[in-house]
């Protein structure tokens, strides 16, 4: 592709760098404790916990760095950090 | 119509009928007399422009830099001390391919501190990605500003330009110019039309960084946009003959060149000074010539060498040194002749505004002629 | 716009390359949460810059510009006075760690500031030179290692005090002035709406731990963010107009309760305890308390 005038880029090509791969630890959502109150969503640095269609929230392991943020402040203790089998 | 006026009104009248949406200046002698008169252009609601006083030159051409990207045909003037404190700005606005114009009202850079004319400041940022334009007189600093913005904001190009015209010597100087209308600027130099902008409709990363595998790639660019400049140049400048009378499709220009055995080669208000030696070295029976460099910025390496092709000898009016290499006026015109047999001298001369008349210029073709050569012309050397 | 399948429009775009658990990648987020898509960015270089826009991988979907260290308030001041030209909305935000924002940009800043633009500058404050390797900036506690202030025979660490910087903006005059957290995001969140709401020069300093450079877990960041608010070496307040209002108020706890979960501090325990530094330390968190008011009294509510 040509090179963008200026070193320059439109929004969008971060999402190639799939840092997923960074991980050693993998979070593993629990829904049945979840009370859907977004916490983990919203202090996730890369942006990458969604909600489900039930309410519930997920991690998108395409991005998800393993840091564990998500498992701190989840109120709920609903969320525990495990080694990933890789 | 000519009117008589000084060399930096003449620029803010060219400034204002440009249009410029900001103007950030910060002040520096020689060159506070035009962002005085654009303030009070400002003041008076003759120009339709944010006028920001900056708290200093590196932030002038930061804030230029910023308004640019936002969309805004942009203005700021500076010299000397003030543009070595742009330096890192400067290259940062041509990696960014911004299309500001800015004046420069050439002057000796510090220690020691000088505030008289030599033209050190701009020719030290010539590896920067800015276009460089070295004026004679003040019409051309005028007219240059107009054809700077035309050639810099073309989407082929997309590069910052230094309109350079000697301070004091120029800028100080009253000439009799002719100022066009704003009509006629308006027909010659539509609204800025900016290639991309930071808009959130359509959002864009400006300024990126750029990894081993692309970096070169990006600076190639850069210097494509240089080599496009100089065809961007002519057409403009033909334009400009076509509508005011004054053409500027020539890169350099030659002054009683065609017979010469001797020229001389130089930038700036000194050329005017060489026009007159020369005229009258002519009437003794000497065939020298001038050949007068107005785009510095790409170097016009081919068309020196077509220009002075017949000619014998070379002598250099070097008005700056590259310490502990000479002149770099000299040394990048000894490149564009390698090879071609003639004998190109170089000469340091009138650094930090020592005065220069014609007969230093004929002294200087006697030297030349005598193959002495290279050196800092009229030290005083009682003083040494 | 940059879009994480499945999920809400994400302004600042996953894919970025912070370290993971990295605190200015948060603050980056909620900036844009409180923006939403009608901003200009200025950004500064820095840690953010370089983990956000490797060319062509930019993880921000609002218009963002960089150019040099210490110059996104002058730029700002640029873009600023275009739009006002042109008739344009944007908001104008500028972004800066704060190596950038207290040592070299002070220039800008203050220029920006006394020249009143409309803009609003956000500094993350992670407390060193991040990017570059953790050097000390002026918004390095004291007593804190860096490797430009490293704990030796003759050295306890950093021996300067943390520069105010919002005193000295809001000695500008500038209109709005706040510290925040990322520890309590939606605070942050609306304390840059407010910003951004308000005519004139803004300021919101937010305090983003960095696990790489201070040395704890990544997954510690918000609780550290949260014990440096409870020990009062960091106060969330705002300033209007000048005067110091709604600083939170905490129960305190005594500083050794932050110092110790950090590398950055580990010298001041092992291998022998340095009382005098911790109780210089426990000095500076209780002139922060009397100065802004923070203890909880005994009979007063809790906040």
């Amino acid at each position: 592709m040509a090179l963008r005038v200026g070193c320059a880029a439109a929004p969008g090509r971060a999402l190639e760098n799939k840092t997923g791969a960074w991980r050693v630890f993998k979070p593993v959502f629990e829904p049945e404790k979840c009370t859907k109150c977004g916490m983990c969503a919203l202090v996730c640095p890369e942006g990458c916990v969604r909600e489900t269609e039930e309410g519930t929230f997920e991690p998108d392991l395409d991005y998800c760095k393993g840091c564990g943020l998500c498992v701190e402040i989840c109120p709920k203790k609903g969320i525990q950090m495990e080694k990933e089998e890789k | 119509m000519l009117e008589f006026m000084e060399g930096s009104h003449a620029v803010a009248e060219i400034i204002k009928r440009c249009r410029p949406q900001v103007i950030a200046a910060y002040p520096i002698t020689p060159q506070t007399h035009i962002v005085e008169d654009l303030a009070q252009m400002v003041a008076n609601c003759e120009i339709d422009a944010e006028y920001i006083t900056v708290e200093s030159e590196f932030s002038a051409l930061s804030a230029c830099l910023g308004a640019s990207a936002a969309g805004s045909r942009v203005y700021s003037a500076t010299t000397s001390q003030g543009l070595a404190l742009m330096f890192e700005v400067c290259f940062n606005v041509a990696g960014m391919r911004q299309p500001i114009v800015m004046t420069i009202a050439n002057r000796s850079l510090g220690a020691p501190l000088s505030i008289w004319n030599d033209q050190q400041d701009s020719i030290s940022l010539r590896d920067s990605g800015w276009l460089q334009f070295y004026a004679e007189d003040n019409q051309e600093a005028a007219d240059l500003h107009m054809i700077a913005y035309k050639v810099c904001e073309d989407h082929d190009v997309l590069l910052p330009a230094f309109v350079c015209f000697d301070g004091f010597i120029l800028t100080h100087t009253y000439e009799p110019v002719a100022l066009p209308t704003q009509e006629e600027v308006d027909a010659y130099l539509p609204a800025f039309t900016p290639y991309q902008r930071l808009d959130a409709e359509n959002p864009l990363s400006f300024g990126m960084y750029a990894t081993p595998e692309y970096y070169m790639e990006f600076r190639y660019e850069v210097d494509r946009a240089m080599q496009r400049a100089k065809q961007a140049f002519i057409k403009a400048g033909r334009e400009f003959g076509e509508r005011f009378g004054r053409d500027y499709s020539a890169l350099v220009e030659g002054y009683r060149l065609e017979d010469a055995d001797t020229a001389l080669v130089a930038m700036g208000s000194i050329c005017g000074t060489a026009k007159d030696a020369i005229d009258e070295m002519r009437e003794h029976g000497r065939k020298v010539g001038l050949l007068n460099i107005r785009m510095f910025r790409p170097f016009p390496a081919q068309e020196i060498a077509n220009a002075l092709k017949g000619v014998s000898t070379v002598a250099v009016l070097d008005k700056n040194i590259s310490l502990g290499n000479g002149g770099a006026v000299g040394t990048e015109v000894k490149a564009a002749l390698s090879g071609s047999g003639i004998s190109v001298y170089d000469y340091i001369i009138a650094l930090g505004g020592r005065d220069v008349r014609k007969r230093d210029i004929a002294a200087v073709v006697d030297l030349a002629e005598k193959g002495e050569g290279d050196l800092f012309y009229g030290l005083r050397t009682e003083v040494l | 716009m940059a879009e994480v399948e499945g999920g809400g429009c994400e302004l600042f775009s996953a894919g970025h390359r912070a370290c993971g658990g990295c605190g200015p990648a948060l603050a980056a987020r909620l900036l844009l949460k409180a923006t939403g898509k009608n901003v200009i960015i200025a950004a500064a270089t820095g840690c953010m810059e370089v983990f956000s826009t490797p060319y062509p991988e930019t993880a921000w979907g609002v218009p963002w510009i960089h150019s040099l260290f210490e110059n996104p308030a002058a730029v700002a001041s640029g873009i600023e006075a275009s739009l006002k030209r042109q008739g344009r909305t944007e908001k104008v935000v500028c972004i800066g760690g704060d190596g950038s924002t207290l040592d070299i940009g002070v220039l800008c800043i203050s220029g920006a500031f006394e020249r009143g633009h409309d803009i609003t500058y956000i500094c993350y404050d992670n407390e060193a030179y991040m990017n570059t390797g953790i050097q000390r900036s002026g918004a390095t506690p004291y007593g804190a290692s860096t490797t430009t202030s490293p704990v030796g025979k003759c050295s306890h660490g950093n021996p300067h005090p943390k520069k105010d910087m919002p005193a000295i903006l809001a000695a500008h005059g500038a209109p709005y002035v706040a510290t925040a957290s990322i520890a309590y995001q939606n605070d942050f969140i609306k304390k840059v709406e407010r910003a951004i709401n308000t005519p004139g020069p803004c300021y919101i300093q937010v305090h983003t731990p960095c696990c790489t450079g201070w040395g704890f877990e990544s997954g510690e960041t918000l609780n550290m963010a949260k014990l440096a608010i409870e020990t009062g070496l960091w106060v969330n307040y705002e300033m209007v107009d000048g005067r110091i209002e709604k600083a939170k108020k905490v129960r305190r706890k005594p500083v050794e309760e932050y110092l110790s979960k950090q590398k950055r501090f580990r010298h001041l325990f092992k291998p022998t305890r340095q009382d005098d530094v911790i109780a210089n330390i426990q000095a500076i968190a209780d002139a922060n308390a009397e100065r802004f008011g923070i203890d909880i009294k005994a009979k007063e509510p809790s906040e």
